[in-house]
């Protein structure tokens, strides 16, 4: 294991330099196995554990990929439970129905844990209370918890939360507990350091593809390149003859590729002679998915949301606006590729996975397997990054397969070219609009119809109605207020795989519709964020935020020559998002260099991970914006690694300032709030610099 | 196989390792060294960074063959307690999120302040633009290479 110190209460010590000595949890599964030995720890409720020798463990059900949880999730229970921050150690829990689901999407971390870990924090420290007031014959009110202790505050006597905890774990839980005054919090809105930072900087943090197991096996698997196709044979005479190979086995959907490391499983995978069965996906293009949604954009799709009567309006209106948008398809691209360890025996599976997931992680587990999920523990590992894509099960199911179909433990990692061309994909998608504006330049009425493939089909939920409303979020729900709007959907199936990309629908319908409100506005001889502030009037927080960013990016004022401005805004997660580019042009290369972001989370948890996460979701968007793009040739995915499907850098990153908007109201999310105002932000300073509308993504002038 | 002798954070080490295996793999499935990271095997990411004789070299492709009598720095291996300069402006910052590209940015960054001492962004820029980070953290990279560079001269931690 890692170097560091552990004392007698189980914390490592971190460097001097950090934060004056702040004690740190430790958070690796192991680790927390020796500690939980030696200790004992008792479950006052699923999130809160203590042992007799003062070790508060806390429970961290919603896993990290570098969001903060970890972090912000500890702030509401140490707020709570009264115990001195930083002493303490977090785990990821097991897959436990105490928890309720057990899963990390739709930026829902903070916004469902608001309410239930600061009621288990104060559950808890109630519980230590009546312990020690029983231990003194008082009564409770003559006690307060303070750092972990119960004081009485008539004699001073102290008793610390573990010589507590076996007598409170014994009391009934208090059905109603009263939750601290905003007033008085000491944690929950401030900047506490990220827990993770230290075992982070010194490569000691274990994320899934770090797993060792005592006689682990390594595999690669060789995947059908068309979507949907199968092995029909295969010759593994060259791959088994790879140094370091040991077997070759077929798994659902593939070729595996077992070995006594990964480099040779990897290269071996690739000696493979499959004569693939590619299905009815063979012969498909981009050129072709993009002629397909133009002739189901022809027709009328299903209705999603209407107001008004759109036909009258625009026959009604003075002046006409049509246009339509295209975005393609987006691979995840984390920087840890997919991998899952297993090791599935005649009585029990245990997964080893960097999972989004991990309720469903155990349901694929127990289907692969054949055992009962309570057959089935998932050890959750930090992860190298999700973006929607650890929300899917298929790397899990591949490795349960082939640890049952060897007998031992198995390491599969992909390579990034299988992890990139076996992606499930952000859909590519068509956008249609109309406008009409009234004689003074407002618009009266709205009609945007989308054909693009469904989200929740490609994970087994077939859209009811023809709606799939991940597929017209943004759009159907946009914040502007038009007489007459219609949205209507026009579900359209390609041959491609789609599923969650961080800020999922939002990231095509927010460049759709706020791309062609900047052209509504240009029509309408109207400055964009006036025209957004009449069409929000009855938005407040949304008017708020875009107030905020033109206030704070000094919109309407000079800027030096060859800079230009373009803003947007969303609502989505529960949260509300202006930003305002500033790019230059040069010989159609697009330079951004600064984004000025305004948010309205609500209640804010911890304002330094806010603001992290926006500046990661505006270079993450900013990749897509003017980079991302996958595209399809002979039912393949073209792009393999970063050279074909690169990504913003350093030097391309322009510099973030984030405001956020002080706020009482219950929190939003925010892992996603950054991401779906960056493309149009961009692509209508663009239109400023040089008076051309981008209609299709990414922004390439050339 | 072939026994390839090299120094690997500060002591002699003899490897019994496939001649043409990157470094990478070695140093994790052969040695458990997890620290270094694998992210795309074709020196596009950076993120499996380490310093071969004090140069920041990318450890997919460096076969284990060509590092018989060289120095090899690993994230491991950086300073003994975390306390590098890089590793304490690191910390100074919270510039991980997910962490996982952080190894290599890491590496990246010692290496850079050996050879300069007081980077410009340009500088900054020509180097750290071989290192991906999905979690967009480059502007606290930026801001915690310069702390780096003050604590490395004897500023404050």
């Amino acid at each position: 294991m890692s170097a560091g110190k552990l004392n007698r209460r189980g914390f490592l010590q971190v460097g001097a330099s950090a934060s004056a000595g702040l004690l740190v949890g430790f958070y690796l599964p192991e680790r927390s196995k020796l500690a939980a030995q030696s200790a004992d720890p008792v479950r006052l409720n699923a999130w809160v554990h203590i042992a007799p020798d003062d070790t508060v463990t806390f429970m961290i059900h919603k896993v990290e990929m570098g969001q903060g949880t970890v972090t912000s999730l500890s702030q509401l229970l140490a707020e709570e439970l009264e115990c001195d921050w930083g002493k303490f150690r977090t785990e990821f829990p097991p897959v436990d129905p105490a928890f309720g689901f057990q899963g990390v999407v739709g930026s829902q971390s903070i916004r469902t844990s608001w309410d239930p870990l600061r009621k288990a924090g104060a559950t808890a420290r109630e519980m230590l209370v009546q312990a020690a007031a029983q231990s003194w014959g008082v009564d409770k009110s003559v006690c307060r918890a303070e750092s972990g202790f119960v004081v009485n505050k008539s004699t001073g006597a102290k008793l610390s939360y573990g010589k507590l905890t076996g007598a409170a774990a014994k009391l009934p839980a208090p059905a109603n507990v009263a939750l601290k005054d905003p007033a008085q919090f000491r944690l929950i809105g401030k900047s506490m350091k990220r827990l993770d930072t230290p075992d982070k900087v010194t490569g000691r943090t274990k994320f899934g593809i770090d797993t060792r197991r005592p006689g682990m096996m390594y595999a690669a698997i060789a995947r059908c390149p068309v979507f949907g196709g199968k092995a029909a044979s295969f010759d593994d005479t060259k791959a088994k003859a790879f140094v370091g190979v040991k077997q070759v086995v077929k798994t659902s959907r593939g070729v595996a590729v077992v070995a006594d490391n990964t480099w040779s499983a990897i290269q071996a995978s690739r000696l493979l002679d499959v004569k693939w069965d590619e299905g009815p996906n063979a012969n498909q293009t981009s050129a072709n998915i993009s002629k397909t949604f133009a002739e189901r954009a022809q027709k009328p799709g299903v209705e999603v949301s209407k107001t008004g009567d759109v036909a009258a309006g625009l026959a009604s209106a003075a002046k006409k606006i049509d246009a339509v948008y295209e975005a393609p398809f987006l691979a995840h691209a984390t920087m840890e590729p997919m991998n899952c360890t297993a090791d599935v025996r005649a009585d029990g599976c245990d997964v080893w996975a960097s999972t989004q997931m991990q309720t469903l992680a155990q349901g694929a587990a127990a289907q692969a397997s054949g055992l009962p999920a309570t057959k089935v523990r998932i050890h959750s590992q930090f992860m190298g990054g999700g973006f929607g894509r650890r929300g899917m099960t298929d790397y899990v199911t591949e490795a349960v397969e082939v640890s049952k179909a060897i007998g031992a433990p198995v390491k599969v990692t992909w390579s990034r070219e299988d992890d990139m061309q076996h992606d499930n994909y952000r859909p590519a998608s068509y956008s249609k609009f109309e406008a009409g504006l009234d004689a003074g330049g407002w618009p009266v009425a709205w009609h945007n119809r989308i054909a693009c493939p469904s989200i929740t089909n490609s994970n087994g939920q077939p859209p009811q109605n023809g709606i799939d409303r991940t597929s017209t979020e943004g759009s159907h729900d946009m914040g502007y207020g038009i007489p007459n709007k219609l949205v209507d959907y026009q579900w359209t199936e390609v041959g491609v795989p789609v599923t969650y990309w961080r800020a999922v629908g939002y990231t095509q319908n927010t460049f759709f519709v706020e791309s062609f409100m900047d052209e509504v506005a240009v029509a309408g001889g109207k400055d964009p964020v006036e025209m957004r502030r009449k069409l929000l009037a009855q938005n407040p927080r949304l008017l708020g935020v875009l107030e905020l960013v033109a206030q704070k990016s000094d919109w309407g004022k000079a800027l030096p020559a060859g800079r230009f401005r373009g803003v947007a805004v969303v609502n989505n997660v529960g949260s509300y998002t202006a930003q305002v580019a500033e790019v230059s042009v040069d010989r159609g290369k697009v330079k951004v260099h600064r984004i000025v972001c305004a948010v309205d989370c609500g209640h804010v948890v911890n304002p330094a991970i806010v603001e992290q996460q926006m500046r990661s979701a505006i270079v993450y968007a900013l990749s897509a914006a003017l980079k991302g793009k996958i595209t399809i040739d002979k039912g393949r995915v073209e792009q393999s690694n970063f050279d074909r499907y690169d990504v913003v850098r350093i030097d391309e990153a322009p510099v973030v300032e984030v405001h956020i908007v002080p706020s009482t109201q219950n929190p939003g999310g925010i892992g996603e709030a950054g991401v779906p105002a960056i493309a149009p932000a961009v692509a209508n300073a663009v239109f400023a610099a040089t008076g051309k509308r981008v209609r299709k993504l990414p922004i390439q002038l050339t | 196989m072939a026994i390839i002798r090299f120094n690997l954070n500060g002591k002699a080490h003899s490897a019994d390792a496939i001649p043409e295996m990157p470094l990478l793999w070695y140093l994790r499935d052969s040695l458990g060294m997890t620290g270094t990271k694998f992210g795309c095997g074709m020196a596009l990411c950076g993120a499996c960074t380490v310093h071969v004789n004090g140069q920041a070299t990318r450890s997919c492709v460096t076969q284990m063959s060509s590092l018989a009598g060289k120095n090899v720095t690993t994230i491991e291996g950086l300073s003994a307690d975390g306390t590098h300069p890089v590793q304490q402006a690191w910390i100074e910052n919270d510039v991980p999120q997910c962490g996982y590209c952080q190894s290599g940015q890491i590496m990246a960054a010692a290496a850079l302040l050996e050879k300069k001492a007081k980077p410009t962004d340009g500088d900054i820029d020509e180097v750290m633009r071989g290192n991906i980070c999905r979690c967009g953290t480059y502007q606290d990279i930026r801001h915690a290479i310069h702390r780096a560079s003050e604590i490395k001269a004897g500023g404050k931690a």
